[in-house]
């Protein structure tokens, strides 16, 4: 039976629902970024037995919003020998694929901007997009400081992708599918059926010998993606300055910022999601089976949420206890340890896969 | 209608960016029109259904081809003046491979026009379903007819591999070099002693 379409959706209608789902996931991400900054000052200041941004806000809570009216009302200085269109765009780009990613990100059941048949793809492309914000940006500061930190940067982020690549190549041969909202769903039940120890029930149980590793090269590995410490060469200031950003003020350095934290947050989930269940609780979610649809949702995204929250957490106390690495430690780390144990569980979940029991 | 929007306007973006690359007069600005080009054409192909191929062009071309580029391109110290003067003696063989190109293009898409396009051809035999996604499908074809094709190159690439590292390999002799193994397995015992110093006396070695 034809049933002609309603407004939503037409062309139109779908172009105003889709836009209208993008701007509630950047609302989202950007008032959680607020708070999640302000944790993470809070809890490298706790490590360091500080109080932390206190003054604004109770305990500090609009300190984020103080800090955002500070960058948007300076003054922009661009350098007079920069190059200038590169030199603004490079935040803008850095900016807008951090964010960009999060349209495949499922947030809870039903709750996903868009359900690639290729999300963990798509979200691998961009995030190697996310090296030429900051190669712009170095380059077009025509200054040797950011150049330099640029250069590290570069080539600290596309050695750690291929690892990231391998570890994300074993979660697709378990699940396989590269859709992200499957994996999760696949995921759903006991605890026991997370990624991270095996998926798939029980009988996969021995795989998790080498997922839960692979779990901790992604986490390490995306703390050098992020250039978070104790991987933040780019920027480490006791030798650049401040790498890459040096020349940047005002709105592009809060852009650079905001993209950065952004694509911390996106790491924490892709790790939560890929390994860690996404929205499933961990026990079987029967009982919510009378819920209305979006409360379980609601549910969901709780979960997911606070599992993010957790990662970020881990993120955050790295950065306050760890100290930073050699660069060329960092590289042997990369190419000598990560890439070859990667492409070892690569051939062994394969042949699990192949010859296991879920064969 | 949104799809024929999105169409003209990538095709656009790639034309527009595929000449900018040529006509730009910076390289390093070359270069970042060819990741703009790249990146349409990706677009194109996700308008086309083909969105494996699309992230594969993204994560291949411009999250690592292109970014090799950028970074030889910004550490070259390039001649403008030198580049111009060339241009027009290259011109010539630039339009013979760009009308070669053009040719075979049209005799592709003349093929595709008349015989169907592969896809079809292929999608019935791998299990005739439409909601084969085609990352599967190309999978499919990959990997059972066209193995030993698919070997053959991963043989060339490793060949290429192993030659660019035996080009730049160099063991100079005298050099001293970091052993990580020794670094690591330091420990406080091994690695300081602890002396007892009398004031105003020096340690002799």
């Amino acid at each position: 039976m034809e049933t002609t379409p309603t407004f939503w959706e037409g062309p139109v209608g779908w172009t105003l629902l889709t836009a209208g789902q993008i701007g509630l996931v950047m609302i989202w991400i950007l008032l959680s970024l607020a708070f999640l900054l302000l944790a993470d000052r809070k809890i490298w200041a706790g490590v360091q037995m500080r109080k932390g941004p206190n003054v604004v806000g109770a305990f500090g809570l609009l300190q984020s919003f103080a800090d955002f009216l500070k960058f948007v009302l300076k003054e922009i200085v661009v350098p007079s020998g920069a190059d200038k269109v590169v030199f603004l765009l490079a935040p803008l780009i850095s900016f807008v694929l951090a964010f960009g990613a999060w349209a495949v990100i499922p947030l809870a059941p039903g709750w996903v901007v868009s359900d690639l048949n290729v999300g963990v793809l798509y979200l691998f492309a961009i995030s190697s997009l996310g090296v030429y914000g900051i190669i712009m940006g170095g380059w077009a500061s025509n200054s040797k400081y950011p150049f330099l930190g640029s250069l590290r940067s570069a080539a600290q982020m596309v050695s750690y992708e291929v690892s990231i690549g391998f570890v994300i190549i074993t979660v697709i041969l378990l699940a396989g599918t590269m859709n992200l909202r499957i994996i999760v769903e696949l995921q759903q039940g006991w605890f026991w059926n997370w990624n991270v120890l095996g998926g798939g029930g029980l009988a996969n149980l021995p795989i998790a010998l080498v997922m839960i590793p692979m779990s901790v090269i992604f986490l390490i590995s995306a703390l050098a993606e992020t250039n978070r410490p104790p991987f933040d060469l780019p920027e480490a200031e006791s030798e650049l300055v401040a790498g890459y950003q040096v020349e940047y003020s005002s709105t592009p350095y809060l852009l650079f910022m905001i993209g950065e934290y952004a694509n911390i947050v996106l790491m924490c989930a892709m790790i939560t999601v890929l390994f860690f269940g996404g929205w499933n609780p961990g026990f079987p979610t029967g009982f919510m089976d009378s819920w209305p649809d979006f409360f379980r949702s609601l549910f969901g995204f709780l979960v997911f949420f606070g599992k993010v929250i957790f990662f970020f957490f881990l993120f955050a106390m790295a950065k306050a206890i760890v100290p930073r690495y050699r660069y060329d430690q960092l590289m042997r780390l990369g190419w000598k340890v990560f890439l070859p144990t990667s492409l070892v569980a690569v051939a062994l979940v394969a042949a699990w896969r192949v010859f296991g029991p879920a064969a | 209608m949104i799809q024929i929007i999105a169409f003209y306007l990538m095709a656009a973006v790639t034309l527009v960016s595929g000449f900018c690359v040529v006509s730009a007069r910076n390289p390093v600005h070359s270069v970042l029109w060819l990741i703009l080009a790249f990146f349409s054409a990706a677009g194109l192909f996700v308008l086309m259904g083909a969105e494996f191929l699309a992230m594969l062009l993204v994560v291949v071309y411009v999250g690592a081809v292109a970014v090799l580029f950028l970074f030889v391109v910004m550490m070259l110290d390039v001649d403008f003046a030198a580049l111009r003067q060339g241009f027009a003696r290259y011109m010539p063989v630039g339009l013979l491979i760009a009308a070669f190109l053009a040719a075979e293009m049209i005799l592709v898409s003349y093929a595709v026009a008349t015989n169907g396009a592969a896809k079809d051809a292929v999608l019935p035999v791998a299990n005739g379903g439409s909601d084969v996604t085609n990352a599967e499908a190309i999978g499919r074809v990959l990997y059972t007819d066209y193995v030993y094709f698919f070997q053959a190159a991963g043989l060339v690439l490793l060949v290429a591999m192993i030659g660019a590292i035996v080009l730049t390999l160099r063991h100079k002799p005298g050099v001293r070099r970091q052993v990580i193994m020794d670094q690591v397995l330091r420990s406080p015992k091994t690695g300081m002693r602890i002396v007892q110093l009398k004031p105003g006396e020096g340690m002799d070695q």
